[in-house]
């Protein structure tokens, strides 16, 4: 038999309740595989006691026949969900030593549906960045590398240890966030599976806070039906986030396997960016066509204000930062550098502990936000906002039931390719993904083939609020006609 | 739009963050780069628009207004750089 995390999740989850294997010997494989793994630094923090010992309360669950859904799976948690009595970082060395006394309302339901957790994920600092650069534990290193190179090439972000750890078989599935396309982008440069759910299906509780009308969890795994078993134990209903929807959480795994037939397809027009590589738009093209082949309806349609997402998105989510960020204090927890008064502590310490990226969007969500800036900026873009929604409403209206687009607009670069002094390069990354947040409409990546250089590319889906289970549907359509990419060569390993 | 040194220096106060004067002009260039980028949007035409105050059409949850939980002191001061007796201690505030 092959090496245990070679399974899926959900492989791996039937053949433990077949007891082919333990949960103990599942957990023994995937510490093993993180140890020899480090170079990627894809973790923050490795936490294999615990993972042992939640695999011996697993395993004692199975001999009893009363396993949970997700009973001894062996997972990774992005550092940004709060971990009780285990450190969060955020990336930032600004919580350095932070050891929260609670546990965040979606790691808390994965332990409740029997998860095993192998430690904390790497990330962009804060969750802002498109590459993992911005952390400061270290790039995380993409297992991918093209073709006859040994470039060191990015994982993409901020989810980068998440889409990492899994893409290189460190876990069988990773938890992550998404304010501007942190699951998807990450999911896509990695050949791995990435949703978005509709803002409020998870619970934003005990999760590090960046743009709060922004940000979802999600889950990043190898395969569609991975990402279904495990959004189904994330999400749920929570009192203690006034945003998380009192909705009940369908069965997303029975979703996966729905089919496209009769379902209609948008394509969006404006998608069709200038300067698009090829390849990208014949990957976009043959999505189309394997759906339509599924028996699906194609349907070219327009959203015409979505280039206007992307700069009203770096208006609105600086804005909520600089407000969210603002409890960093030196005064509660995380690092504090002295001074004689207040004002000084609190500038010193932000100074030695945020990031460059990080102070700059404080910075600009300062400037945005403060007198005679308000109208102009930010409520001009929270208008715009709503053109972008009221577009996606009037395509669902016409009775499109998903859209397909690109997941990127490249595949994934080399480590540093993008330091320039211009960060509005970086962002441009984003740029297929964002409109998704802006709207709060669900969003999945799903792996579709690789580049000329040998690297992975990603499409979209995105479909109408609360209809995860559709995007399941679409997304196993054309995970099946695409067939698993080639996984990397372990020369981490 | 475009920002001056002197309003580099302003925000970082305003946002509480120590900026040196080296760093003035690289974060006055990279802010710029930013404001030039969301320039575009005063291109929209968003005369009558409600601004979006609501991602998803929800109602605000509510609940009792009772005491739901409390008594852990121990538990908020825990990570604190500095406390005693359960309070936080910073710099003299007031003279």
């Amino acid at each position: 038999m092959s090496e245990l995390n070679e399974l899926t999740l959900a492989e791996a989850r039937d053949g433990l309740k077949a007891k082919r294997f333990s949960a103990r010997e599942l957990t023994q494989v995937h510490i093993a595989a993180v140890e020899k793994a480090r170079a990627l630094n894809a973790f923050i923090l490795e936490t294999p006691e615990r993972a042992l010992a939640q695999a011996e309360v697993s395993d004692r669950k199975i001999a009893a026949g009363e396993a949970r859904p997700l009973e001894g799976l062996p997972l990774g948690i992005k550092d940004l969900f709060c971990t009780h009595g285990v450190t969060t970082t955020a990336g930032s060395k600004i919580l350095e030593g932070f050891e929260p006394h609670y546990e965040s309302a979606v790691t808390a339901n994965l332990w409740r549906d029997g998860a095993v957790m192998l430690g904390k994920l790497n990330l962009d600092e804060f969750a802002m960045g498109s590459s993992n650069e911005t952390s400061a534990y270290g790039n995380v290193v993409s297992p991918w590398r093209r073709t006859g190179s040994d470039a060191q090439i990015v994982p993409g972000g901020s989810s980068g240890g998440s889409a990492a750890a899994v893409a290189a078989h460190l876990c069988l599935g990773a938890t992550a966030t998404d304010t501007g396309g942190s699951i998807r982008q990450p999911a896509a440069f990695t050949g791995t599976v990435g949703i978005k759910p509709t803002y409020g299906r998870c619970s934003r509780w005990g999760t590090v806070a960046f743009a709060s009308s922004l940000d979802q969890a999600g889950p990043i795994a190898r395969t569609v039906r991975d990402c279904a078993v495990l959004l189904a134990s994330m999400a749920g209903p929570d009192a203690r986030d006034t945003t998380c929807v009192d909705l009940p959480v369908p069965d997303f795994e029975a979703a996966v396997s729905r089919g496209v037939k009769g379902l209609t397809i948008g394509i969006p027009k404006e998608y069709r960016v200038d300067g698009m590589p090829a390849e990208i738009q014949k990957l976009w093209d043959q999505g189309a066509a394997w759906l339509k082949d599924a028996g699906a309806t194609i349907k070219e349609i327009s959203l015409p204000n979505t280039q206007y997402a992307l700069p009203a998105y770096y208006i609105v989510a600086p804005a909520e930062a600089s407000s969210n960020l603002a409890r960093y204090d030196g005064v509660r927890y995380g690092l504090r550098v002295p001074a004689n008064d207040i004002v000084g502590l609190y500038e010193n310490t932000r100074a030695a502990g945020f990031g460059r990226e990080v102070k700059r969007r404080i910075m600009i969500g300062t400037y945005v936000l403060s007198a005679g800036y308000y109208d102009a900026y930010y409520v001009r873009a929270q208008k715009i906002r709503t053109l972008i929604k009221r577009d996606f409403e009037a395509a669902y209206a016409e009775g499109v039931d998903a859209i397909l687009t690109p997941a990127t607009p490249s595949a994934a670069f080399g480590i540093g390719e993008k330091a320039s002094a211009d960060p509005v390069e970086m962002y441009l990354n984003d740029v297929f993904t964002v409109t998704v947040n802006m709207a709060g409409l669900p969003g999945i990546a799903v792996p579709a083939g690789l580049d000329s250089q040998g690297l992975p590319l990603g499409l979209q889906l995105i479909g109408r609020p609360f209809d995860e289970e559709t995007l399941f549907a679409v997304a196993q359509t054309i995970e099946d006609a695409a067939g698993r990419t080639a996984l990397p060569k372990p020369w981490w390993a | 739009m475009s920002v001056d040194a002197q309003t580099v220096r302003r925000i970082a106060h305003l946002a509480r963050i120590a900026v040196s004067e080296e760093d003035v002009a690289p974060l006055q260039g990279e802010l710029n780069a930013i404001l030039a980028f969301v320039e575009q949007l005063g291109a929209v035409d968003v005369s009558g628009v409600e601004p979006m105050t609501s991602v998803t059409p929800m109602r605000m949850k509510k609940r009792e207004d009772v005491v739901t939980e409390g008594g852990r002191a121990t538990d908020i001061v825990a990570n604190a750089p500095e406390t005693e007796d359960h309070y936080f201690l910073v710099p003299k505030v007031v003279e």
